[in-house]
């Protein structure tokens, strides 16, 4: 009776499930070098392109090309190449680790190490990073010795967190990486706070922060967002797009609609998209950012453009709810890969040297965890003695929690 | 003939207010609509308007003054020829309860023992007591410890241009600038965020809450990010932050403005959770929460804000966290309250003393870590408790104490441990219904003639 269309619920798919080909021909990848890099006091206005685009350095020839190439020397870039194959290398022992029953979940970082390495290398040794838990190679590439990276995930007696933490949620005050949360999204609003406090306290040091495109969804990017605008924190606050949270795809999140980039848009932040497996386009962005930051110009929020190569963790079948070769065809490549044939490309490096370097840091790897089995593992060995897990609750030990201590026996 | 203009109450718990400004003076005239004065309370400015139209007669109170009792005549409306020549004009713009203030004002009266209540035995003799607001204590302390220590700062809505919403930190911004008090957007759980953040790189965020009832939408920051990370991190990082704000029934502002939120927060370990009730404790405690090294949960009450009680005259007035206090040694029976409870039982010791039942009165003052010992050792001597709170019954605070003087002090028990707790309903706006959802005087001397077996 009524002259009315009737309605329709739209729920998101991505373009392929399980036994589909991979195809990713609807991103848009524009050529590497095709951007101008802007001053980093340059208005948010006019940096809006910016957010839809994509800056990228290295080019299919593998040359680096364009304003946005950072000009690394050739030892700073084998060192990123280092970093980013000793985080491979990490991951895939852990993995191993975990389907031996040895430790109880990880999770891994592959085919998005560019992310992590590249940024921690081009920011201050000091500079705070409040992470999620796909950055190991931050810590990596700080040079957070790996054997206590492996006791925080075997829980054995030289955990530095002393048992208390899942393994990968990482806490390492030293290198400047806050205690991960398994709550997403908070450490945003806490590093724009961070940072904030840096600002009070006329302190040089910037605070940088990590989620994934799934975690966009969550207040607390908003919240922070909105507070690193006001307050002009010196933060930056990165989305790691890696086009799946869990079996979610990016669409989940809006990625469908817009890019994660443009986001800070709409609170008058500058959004830079870089090619997340370009080592030299994410060091290029975060040093601009970094720049911009400590300059008192404000925060940036900057989406690293990835793909998990991948389970979310070691908890799940990525072949359950994607095609399982999405990986191979992924269009941006391999972060190790493209650094490698840029290193071979301007002279720099061999394929004998990379078999070399790849040798070089499974064998590290395997020598930590044999050292580290020797601690104790899940299964045996040495662990947190009892008494530990009274401790630091508060700063000090209340009289209920000290009667508790002395009746469990200790 | 001539009524009377009487001073307005502007909200549901306004007591007084200081009549700002005269904006007509004898002779004018005025009509229905126009401003008469600026009434300006602990919470707000506003404006005053004519109700009746008339030719303003006697001002009976000079602009200016301060700490004008809600109704009281302050001017007086020479009006034409009506007949009801006794009916006063209440001329009240404020959808204000001009009927309630008589209940309002008994509530809200300090009893004598409130004031003859000792404060603390560390006080030295001889020193002299101010009589300050728990209000005008709370800003007293953040003020000092800001003073001490340029890493403490404050922040929230409302706190710094507006002075605070219920003026707790009135005078601060002028003190300490604006990079120290901070005005926020409108978002808990982001500022609480940003706090967290700011106590991590090691300054020490006072974070206000307008009301903890909005603090719900922060509880992740406070529980999970606050309270867990110095115990995630294996002792590396911790964090020394104080949340605070009102807690609790106010007056008719219904079930989602009235939450108690003490046994939430009392239940979760790496915090600490204060709830004081005098003003000398606000003061006192507040400036230790400040220098904790933890995070403390500090929980006000914005009946008690306006209440007045003597503060002792000391450079550094600061109280232990975690030390309940007697306030009145009794025999018969130990009544154990915290916060606006503590009213109830300083007056249901009055009536019981009439019946010839001698209460010994406990402030809690700290609900985590609970100072068990205090009211263990008390109910050892009376064997008898009763507990009282405004929170709900389930899990309460009364709930804890119960359990632990049964678990340690059974065999001195001549009768159940009885609680007095809050109706286990959301709170309701009316008036009539709000009354009967929270504990009365009456209730508590119910309970503690029920465990002295007398009725």
């Amino acid at each position: 009776m009524r002259n009315r269309s009737t309605l329709s619920l739209r729920i998101p798919q991505p373009k392929q499930r399980p036994g589909d080909k991979p195809d990713f021909s609807a991103i848009a990848i524009p050529p590497a070098g095709a951007l101008e890099r802007p001053a980093t006091d340059a208005s948010h206005r006019d940096l809006i392109p910016y957010a839809y685009s994509m800056i990228r350095v290295l080019n299919d020839d593998h040359k680096a090309v364009g304003a946005w190439n950072p000009r690394l020397d050739p030892a700073a870039l084998i060192k990123g190449l280092r970093d980013m194959v000793l985080t491979r290398a990490f991951d895939d022992r852990m993995v191993r680790v975990q389907r031996q029953g040895k430790i109880s979940f990880y999770v891994k970082s592959t085919g998005e190490e560019a992310t992590a390495v590249a940024f921690a290398h081009a920011l201050e040794k000091d500079d705070m990073c409040f992470p999620s838990y796909r950055q190991q190679g931050f810590l990596i590439a700080r040079g957070c010795p790996l054997i206590q990276m492996m006791c925080q995930c075997f829980s054995n007696a030289r955990d530095p967190m002393k048992g208390r933490q899942l393994p990968v949620l990482y806490s390492f005050r030293e290198f400047g990486y806050f205690t991960i949360s398994g709550n997403l999204g908070t450490q945003a609003p806490q590093a724009v706070g961070w940072a904030m406090a840096s600002a009070y306290k006329s302190d040089d040091r910037i605070a940088v922060s990590f989620i994934g495109e799934g975690t966009t969804a969550e207040g607390d990017f908003h919240h922070a967002l909105n507070f690193a605008a006001v307050y002009r924190a010196p933060v930056i606050l990165n989305v790691v797009n890696n086009q799946w949270a869990i079996s979610s795809f990016s669409g989940m999140a809006g990625g469908d609609e817009t890019t994660f980039a443009s986001r800070a848009i709409g609170y008058g932040l500058p959004g830079l998209r870089v090619d997340g497996n370009d080592f030299l386009a994410v060091y290029a962005a975060a040093q601009w950012a970094a720049e911009r930051a400590r300059s008192n110009h404000g925060a940036t929020v900057i989406e690293l453009f990835t793909y998990r190569a991948e389970g979310h963790s070691t908890s799940d079948d990525p072949s359950r709810y994607r095609p399982s070769d999405e990986w191979r065809a992924w269009p941006l490549g391999d972060p190790i890969e493209r650094l490698k044939n840029h290193l071979i490309a301007i002279g720099a490096w061999s394929e004998k040297q990379h078999q070399a370097l790849i040798e070089e840091a499974v064998t590290l790897v395997r020598e930590t965890q044999r050292e580290t089995e020797s601690i104790g593992t899940l299964a045996d060995g040495s662990r947190a003695p009892m008494p530990t897990m009274f401790e630091d609750v508060l700063a000090e030990m209340p009289w209920h929690i000290a009667q508790q201590k002395k009746m469990a026996g200790a | 003939m001539s009524t009377q203009i009487l001073m307005p109450a502007l909200s549901p718990t306004m007591e007084e207010g200081k009549l700002a400004k005269w904006l007509v003076k004898e002779g004018d005239e005025v009509h229905s609509g126009d401003i008469l004065a600026e009434i300006e309370t602990d919470k707000a400015t506003m404006e005053f308007e004519a109700v009746d139209e008339g030719r303003i007669g006697k001002l009976l109170v000079a602009e200016g003054t301060e700490g004008v009792k809600v109704n009281a005549p302050i001017a007086e409306l020479i009006t034409e020829g009506g007949e009801n020549e006794a009916q006063p004009v209440a001329a009240v713009s404020a959808p204000a309860p001009v009927a309630a203030p008589k209940e309002e004002a008994k509530a809200a009266a300090p009893t004598p023992v409130a004031k003859a209540a000792l404060i603390e035995p560390a006080v030295p003799d001889g020193t002299e007591m101010v009589p300050t607001t728990v209000r005008e204590a709370l800003r007293d302390a953040m003020a000092e410890e800001m003073r001490r220590d340029p890493d403490v700062f404050l922040m929230g809505e409302e706190v710094a241009q507006y002075q605070g919403a219920y003026k707790v930190s009135q005078g601060l911004l002028d003190e300490f600038g604006p990079k120290r008090v901070i005005d926020t957007p409108i978002t808990e759980h982001g500022f609480a965020g940003l706090g967290v953040g700011a106590g991590f790189a090691g300054l020490k965020p006072i974070v206000e809450f307008m009301t903890w009832n909005f603090a719900m939408q922060a509880i992740d920051q406070i529980i999970n990010s606050a309270a867990k990370t110095r115990y995630m991190s294996g002792g590396q990082m911790g964090c020394s932050i104080v949340f605070r704000g009102p807690n609790g029934a106010a007056a008719r502002v219904a079930a989602q403005h009235s939450q108690d939120y003490s046994s939430w927060y009392a239940h979760i370990p790496g915090i600490k959770v204060i709830a004081p009730y005098f003003a000398a404790d606000a003061k006192g405690l507040l400036k230790a929460a400040i220098r904790d090294p933890n995070p403390v949960i500090f929980l006000e009450n914005e009946i008690v804000y306006g209440r007045t009680f003597p503060v002792p005259k000391l450079d550094d007035f600061v109280l232990p966290i975690g030390k309940a206090r007697v306030i009145r040694p009794g025999k018969d029976v130990t009544l154990v309250s915290y916060s606006m409870g503590v009213a109830l039982i300083l007056e249901a010791a009055e009536e019981l003393a009439k019946e010839g039942i001698d209460a010994e009165l406990i402030d809690l003052r700290t609900l985590r870590p609970l100072d068990t010992d205090t009211v263990i050792a008390s109910v050892k001597k009376t064997n008898r408790i009763v507990t009282v709170e405004q929170d709900w019954p389930v899990c309460s605070i009364g709930s804890e104490i119960a359990a632990q003087v049964v678990e340690k002090a059974f065999d001195y028990l001549d009768a159940p441990p009885a609680r007095v707790n809050g109706k286990d309903v959301p709170m309701p706006y009316a008036h009539n219904l709000e009354k009967l959802a929270l504990p009365t005087v009456e209730d508590v001397v119910a309970a503690a003639k029920a465990v002295c077996y007398r009725s």
